[in-house]
């Protein structure tokens, strides 16, 4: 079983030799090759990856800060504009209460003038009233009672005026 | 006689045993010829099936092979001869066709995955650890190596087929190749004034008649046992199959053969794992020796 056989050893040296050059040159080559390019491939796309990773990271970043300076800018704007609402308002409740306050005034000036005005035209009438029953009374000569009697009435007249 | 049992062991297990069917052929051939032979002549006859020949069995019959000498050399053709070249036949015709798919897809799949699942296990978890990147250039030998060993190793458990790597000549010629390429990677790396300053073993001059003989004796250790390791363990196998098979014979009774099939089969598929084994432990103690003669950052050298 241990006996060498030269000629074997020779066949042997020989193919594997040939068999090295051949598949060396058509197989090993572009299978090695091939290999090569994958990988070089895989582990650009891996870096690309990563890259478009970080830029797509640092994209959201911004856009965060953007958003977040529009919402700051909204609620800011919102703000004001609550703020200047109420300054409107409040000036024109002031105003209108302010015009009320004045036509109030105004209205009772009108009153009083108005009710001083009556009351002289009263005052006066009331004189000429007590002058035309003083010549009544002087006309008639009338005696105590009558006269109390007419006085009543007139004044009940006045009254009724 | 053996003949019916043959006939109900064929319909029985008709696939993993055919291996085995070309040897039980040989046996009863064996004992139809000669009853008077026993015991001896069936393990003779056993043996016969893992020896080399000069003729080739096939499912028709036998072929003669042809003699020529050269040289005073016998170069004659024999069974492994051929089985070597249908090994490179196969791994030529089928690496190739692989070459052409990888290159033009660019995602392998099916055979071509297959095979490069192989090439960078050998790349990246022999070459490359032993050897360090300076290693790679030697990657086609060491890839030839591996496939070349697993094909022969394969071709052995098919039906008819013989494993070339059960010849001690077989692998005698790939551990003479490992032992050039041994040195070739050590002088290139080291220069070679260096290598033969290594030989010294870098002790005091006086110990050099000691110690060169066996530094060279070291170089050429390593190859020898790469060459009996692997062909005693495919030997191993094919025996201990035939020696199962052969106890049917031994007993003259079919009840033994469900247990000898199972055996068998079981070694079979021991057989089919070490072929990958072998294939594996001869490249990697290959890259191993060439990574020792080799300074490099990757292993740690004494230099």
């Amino acid at each position: 079983m241990l006996d060498i056989n030269p000629g074997l050893i020779i066949w042997t040296m020989i193919t594997f030799a040939l068999l090295v050059v051949v598949l060396g040159k058509f197989a090993w080559k572009p299978i090695l090759q091939a290999l090569q390019a994958r990988e070089q491939e895989i582990a650009e796309a891996l870096k690309k990856a990563e890259e478009a990773k970080k830029d797509a990271e640092r994209m959201m970043q911004e856009n965060k800060i953007a958003m977040d300076k529009a919402s700051n800018e909204t609620a800011r704007l919102i703000a004001e504009g609550r703020a200047m609402a109420e300054q409107l308002k409040n000036d024109i409740v002031a105003k209108a209460n302010e015009s009320a306050k004045k036509m109030l005034e105004q209205a009772k000036d009108e009153i009083s003038r108005e009710k001083d005005a009556a009351m002289s035209q009263l005052r006066s009438e009331v004189a000429e009233l007590s002058i035309s029953v003083a010549e009544k009374i002087l006309d008639e000569s009338l005696d105590g009672a009558k006269q109390k009697k007419m006085v009543d009435k007139v004044l009940q007249q006045l009254q009724k005026n | 006689m053996f003949s019916w049992i043959l006939f109900s062991e064929h319909n029985a297990h008709n696939a993993a045993a055919d291996t085995v069917h070309a040897a039980a052929d040989t046996l009863a051939h064996a004992a139809a010829n000669g009853e008077h032979g026993g015991d001896e002549n069936l393990f003779t006859r056993l043996l016969h099936h893992i020896y080399d020949s000069r003729e080739l069995e096939l499912p028709w019959g036998h072929v003669e092979l042809p003699h020529f000498h050269l040289f005073g050399l016998d170069l004659s053709l024999t069974k492994h001869v051929v089985f070597l070249w249908l090994a490179a036949v196969i791994l030529i015709v089928t690496l190739s066709i692989v070459a052409r798919k990888n290159t033009k897809n660019r995602v392998p799949k099916g055979l071509g995955n297959l095979v490069e699942v192989f090439v960078l296990f050998v790349r990246d978890e022999i070459v490359v650890p032993n050897m360090g990147k300076a290693g790679l250039k030697y990657l086609p030998y060491l890839l030839t190596n591996f496939f070349f060993i697993l094909v022969m190793n394969l071709l052995g458990l098919i039906p008819y087929g013989a494993s070339a790597t059960g010849n001690v000549s077989v692998t005698a010629g790939l551990a003479i190749i490992a032992f050039f390429m041994i040195q070739i990677s050590a002088i290139r790396a080291q220069g070679f004034g260096h290598y033969l300053a290594h030989l010294t073993g870098g002790v005091h001059w006086a110990l050099w008649p000691i110690m060169i003989p066996i530094e060279v004796l070291g170089l050429f250790t390593k190859p020898f046992a790469l060459c009996i390791r692997l062909f005693a363990n495919m030997t191993g196998g094919h025996i201990v199959i035939l020696a199962l098979i052969g106890l049917i014979f031994v007993f003259k009774s079919l009840m033994v053969a469900p247990v000898s099939v199972t055996f068998a089969l079981g070694i079979y598929m021991l057989e089919l794992f070490v072929a990958f084994l072998q294939a594996y432990i001869f490249t990697m103690l290959t890259s191993l020796f060439m990574g020792l003669g080799m300074p490099a950052e990757s292993h740690g050298h004494e230099h």
